[in-house]
Parts: structure tokens; C-alpha cells; sequence
């Protein structure tokens, strides 16, 4: 009885001024997974391989940039510079690693990237070092009052937040127009259905592999620098990539604004439950498996997730 | 015997799925400029190994030819990729069809005609070409490919081939699931793109009456080998092809035949 009491109590507290502003936020702050998230659905769709390395590369991607702009290299020089960088990476991936595997089993491509996260893993140290790097995008990470633009909405909201939003945003309608509207990305769609059927119709499938992991690893980058400017830059930024899974499983793999949906969902229950549940659920700290559980709650009732792709079936 | 090359010459190949199963052992077949030839076998006999040898998509699934070689027009295609073949202007159009079933129908032909840099208003001439040799296609313009008939998909797979401009067309079971009157429909266009555009074409079938209706040479393809070559009046002549493929052979008679399995009727 005492638990259904506090389960209406954080419900009636939900639907408050309070509740909506940490509604707002936590979806926000979903976003940042979102961002994550496309890295997957990109190479998920293309070649059907799940992206092991997801992480690594990320981590990767900000290390190299941190340690460029410690060396007092002009941001944007260090960023022009580890974008090239990731983009011969993911080259030299699909080229050493997906291409002599090509038309393998799934699970043996799947294994090649587990390789290469640890290759990268070690790379990383390697070359720069495991210490632990602060990254300033200079975003102001301050809260600001929505009633500043939209009077009647008096809730206060991280502008860094709303940065990162407006990033992945842009990220996914610019892949969205890619995919719909372009040739390459019609390709891309061609091989992402059949492998056979698009080397029949002379469609090369290596290069738009090449395509494929070229551009993942520069939003690994995009992804690494936002993620590393709030956690800073160590091997726990592997661990981010982690929060991007529920969000694909619940945007569906292979859709891209799928993962900005999912990412919202997730940000959103997870503040919410952390703020509002978590006591009836046994205390603080409950938002690292919530976001898990709201997961595995949709693909019960939507294996696909909202936007994958269901198998076409004629009956 | 002219002198400019044959638009395929298969010179006794031999190939091999995943370096142990010998498919192939010993095809050859010549496919001249504006002749329709087909091979006609049972499931398993070696078809679409010999198709895909040609057209370099054994690769995909792990097969290679390991003797003989394959030239078109005069050129060996030994070092070619899959994407080489269809720049050559030599098109498969793989069995069971292989839509992309995602894709809306328009899109399916669009992705055909990405190996030629055509401009806009070319690819558009192509696709109001190809509309016009399949008219049912207008009208599912917008419609994702997985949703068409067997029919219709029948027609996207060959309007897809047709979109990349080839010269020789591979066409793997045309007929396979399709209903008596799209066979004939589609042998139909076969006959059209032959005579009026001058297209080649090596068409697989175990349909040998409508194949060998339609093509001028036929290939009776038996356990990876070819078996037998002729024009396709003596084939259609020559007792043992109609004892196998045609059926009405004189001494066939399944009252003697112990083991005759039945169809079971599926409902799907």
C-alpha cells in the first residue's frame, strides 16, 4: 500500500512545472546518446555488422584531438586535423579488416571488430597516453530560463544541453537528406537491403563500405568531442557508447532518426525515473539501469524498435 | 566464323564453391552480338554457378573458377570485379529476383543506372523506356518493391538490368514461380530488346519449351557439364531433351515409377 501511495505521489509530482522541466532536460540530454547511437545505425545498415569498436574510436577520435590542442594547435586546425584522421581510419578499417571478410559469416565480422577495439585500445595509449584530458569546447554549460524566449515556460534548461541537441539534430537531417536524396545515398540503401542484388546491378560495395566507415568515424568524432567536453577525455568515454545501445534498440537499428527518438526516450525516462522513482525503486541512482529496462519494455512490445526496418513479407 | 569476338566465350570452366565442391566441370559456351542462347539443366545442374562465373558474383558466395577462362567481347574477365563486368555493359539478372524490397519501385530502377554517369535527363529517358516496356510498373511508381507481385518483381530485376544500358543480358530463371502469362510476357520483351535494340541475351531455364521458343542456340547443361549444344529446333527435335525437359517422351510412364514423390500442395 505504502508503495502505491509513493508510486501515485511521484506521478501527481511528474505532471508539475518541476516534472516537465525535467522532462525537457532529461530529453536533452538523451540526445547526447543519440549521437552515439548514429555511429552504429550507420555500419549496422550498410554492411549488417554490429560496431564493436563504436567506442574505441570515439575515444580515439578525442584523444588525438586533445593531445593536438595541448600541443598548442589552433582548435580548428585540430579539428580539421583529427577529422582527416578519422576519415583514413575508417578506410584503412574497411580496407584491412570488412573487405577480406566480406561475404563471411555476420559473427566472424562482428568478432573482427571486437579486434579492432582492443587494436584501437592499445593504438590510443600508444601513441598518446591514458591520462585523463579535459576538453573546453568553450560552451557555456550554464542553465538558462526558457521564459527568456517563451514566456509562459518557466523551466531553466543547460544551454551546453542545447548545444549538443542542436548538433545531433543537424547531424541527422543532413544523413537523412543524404540517404533520401543523393545517389551514393540510394546506394547505400540498395546494399543496406541486398549485397547481391546491388554488386548485380554494378553498385561497388567496398566503396560505399569505404563511404560508410569514413563517415562514422568522423561522428564518432563529432560524438567524442561533446561527450568528452562532460566527462572529459579517458577510457570511461568508451563506456558513453554503452547508453547508445538502448537508444538503437528502441529507434530501431537501422533507422537515423530513430536514434534522435530513442535518444529522447532514453534522456527522458531516465531523468524522470532518477527524479521521480527512484526512491519507490530502492534508492538513488536507479538512472543506469532504467534507461536499459524502458529498452527492453519497447522491444517487447516493438522487436524492430519505431523505425527499423520491418522484413517486407508478401503473403 | 566472323571476326569480331563473340559478345561471351566460356572456355571449358571449372568452378568451386568454398575450395571444396566442384560445381563446374568442363562448360563452354559461346554467346554471339544479338543472339538469344539458353541453358537449360535441372535444379543443381550447374546454371547459375555457369551465370555468375560470368557476370564475377561466384566471389559473393565464396565460389571461384579455378580452370578455363571467360572473355567478353575478346577481353578476359579473369581480373575483373563484379563492378567491372557491368561497365562492360554485361548485366545478371540474379534468380529468385532480388528486389530491394525497401526501396520503392522507382528507386529500384534508379540504383541500376548508377554505373553509367548519366545526366538527369538521360536516366529519365531510360526510365520512361522502361516504363513503357513494362506499363504495369507506372502505376506502382511509389510502391516499395517487396510489396509488387512475383510478376512485377519479375519486371523491376529486368528493368533494373535494362536501366545500366547493357549489351548482353544474363537472365537467371525468368519464368521461376511466375504465372504462364508473365512468362510469356517477359520472353516477349526478351524478343523485343533482341530484335530492336540488339541486346544479347544467355538466358538460364528449366522451362525449356518457352526458352527454346524464344532462343535461337540452346545448352543442355547436366552435373556441372555441357551435355549438349544445338539450335533450338534440334533440341526441340531430339529425343532424349524432350524425354527430359519437354516431358511427352515416349517411355516415360509413372505407373512404373516406384518412387514418385508427389508435390505436397503449400499454402503459402
Amino acid at each position: 500500500m505504502e508503495v502505491l501511495n509513493s508510486l501515485v505521489g511521484a506521478f501527481a509530482e511528474m505532471f508539475t512545472l518541476f516534472g516537465l522541466e525535467v522532462f525537457v532536460g532529461g530529453m536533452l540530454s538523451g540526445i547526447m546518446y543519440s549521437l552515439v547511437a548514429i555511429g552504429f545505425v550507420l555500419v549496422y545498415k550498410s554492411s549488417g555488422v554490429f560496431n564493436f569498436a563504436q567506442g574505441t574510436m570515439l575515444l580515439f577520435a578525442a584523444l588525438t584531438f586533445v593531445s593536438l590542442t595541448e600541443r598548442q594547435v589552433n582548435f580548428w586546425v585540430a579539428f580539421a586535423i583529427t577529422c582527416v584522421v578519422m576519415v583514413i581510419m575508417g578506410i584503412i578499417i574497411e580496407r584491412t579488416v570488412m573487405r577480406p571478410l566480406a561475404n563471411q559469416d555476420l559473427l566472424s565480422l562482428f568478432m573482427a571488430t571486437v579486434g579492432v577495439n582492443y587494436f584501437l585500445e592499445g593504438l590510443a595509449q600508444g601513441t598518446w597516453d591514458s591520462a585523463v584530458h579535459g576538453v573546453e569546447l568553450g560552451v557555456p554549460t550554464d542553465p538558462v530560463f526558457v521564459s527568456e524566449i517563451i514566456p509562459w515556460l518557466d523551466i531553466l534548461v543547460s544551454k551546453f544541453d542545447g548545444f549538443a541537441a542542436a548538433v545531433a539534430l543537424s547531424l541527422v537531417i543532413g544523413l537523412y537528406l543524404f540517404f533520401q536524396y543523393t545517389r551514393t545515398g540510394l546506394s547505400l540503401r540498395a546494399v543496406s537491403d541486398d549485397h547481391m542484388a546491388s554488386q548485380a546491378v554494378g553498385i561497388p560495395l567496398t566503396k560505399i563500405w569505404a563511404i560508410v566507415w569514413a563517415v562514422t568515424g568522423v561522428i564518432c568524432f563529432i560524438a567524442g568531442l561533446i561527450w568528452a567536453d562532460r566527462l572529459s577525455v579517458s577510457f570511461t568515454l568508451t563506456w558513453a557508447v554503452l547508453k547508445g545501445l538502448p537508444v538503437i534498440l528502441i529507434g530501431g537499428l537501422t533507422s537515423i532518426p530513430g536514434c534522435l527518438v530513442g535518444g529522447l526516450i532514453i534522456g527522458a525516462s531516465e531523468k524522470l525515473g532518477e527524479i521521480f522513482f527512484a526512491d519507490v525503486f530502492g534508492g538513488q541512482g536507479i538512472e543506469h539501469w532504467w534507461a536499459y529496462l524502458t529498452a527492453l519494455v519497447f522491444i517487447l512490445i516493438r522487436p524492430t524498435g519505431i523505425f527499423g526496418e520491418r522484413d517486407i513479407e508478401r503473403i | 566464323m566472323s571476326t569480331t569476338p563473340p559478345a561471351l566465350a566460356i572456355n571449358n570452366i571449372e568452378a568451386v564453391y568454398g575450395g571444396a565442391i566442384l560445381a563446374l566441370r568442363g562448360v563452354s559456351l559461346t554467346v554471339n552480338k544479338g543472339e538469344v542462347v539458353s541453358l537449360l539443366g535441372a535444379n543443381g545442374a550447374g546454371k547459375t554457378t555457369t551465370l555468375k562465373a560470368c557476370s564475377r558474383l561466384l566471389g559473393a558466395e565464396r565460389g571461384e573458377v579455378t580452370k578455363g577462362t571467360i572473355e567478353l567481347y575478346g577481353e578476359d574477365i579473369s581480373k575483373f570485379n563484379a563492378y567491372e563486368i557491368v561497365r562492360q555493359g554485361v548485366v545478371q539478372v540474379l534468380e529468385g529476383r532480388h528486389i530491394f524490397s525497401h526501396l520503392n519501385v522507382e528507386d529500384n530502377l534508379l540504383t541500376g543506372s548508377f554505373i553509367r554517369n548519366m545526366s538527369k535527363a538521360e536516366q529519365k529517358r531510360n526510365l520512361e523506356h522502361v516504363y513503357e516496356l513494362f506499363p504495369r510498373l507506372t502505376s506502382r511508381r511509389k510502391n516499395p518493391g517487396g510489396l509488387c507481385s512475383g510478376g512485377e518483381q519479375q519486371m523491376i530485376a529486368v528493368g533494373r538490368a535494362l536501366m545500366a544500358k547493357p549489351s548482353l543480358i544474363l537472365l537467371d530463371e525468368p519464368s521461376m514461380g511466375l504465372a504462364p502469362q508473365f512468362i510469356e510476357q517477359i520472353f516477349e520483351i526478351i524478343k523485343r530488346l533482341n530484335e530492336e535494340e540488339g541486346v544479347s541475351f544467355l538466358v538460364s531455364e528449366q522451362n525449356a519449351m518457352v526458352a527454346l521458343r524464344y532462343a535461337s542456340v540452346g545448352y543442355v547443361i547436366e552435373n556441372g557439364r555441357v551435355v549438349k549444344r544445338g539450335s533450338s529446333k534440334e533440341l526441340l527435335e531430339s529425343t532424349d531433351v524432350a524425354e527430359m525437359y519437354l516431358g511427352g517422351g515416349k517411355d516415360v510412364s509413372f505407373d512404373g515409377v516406384k518412387y514418385y514423390h508427389r508435390r505436397r500442395p503449400s499454402f503459402v
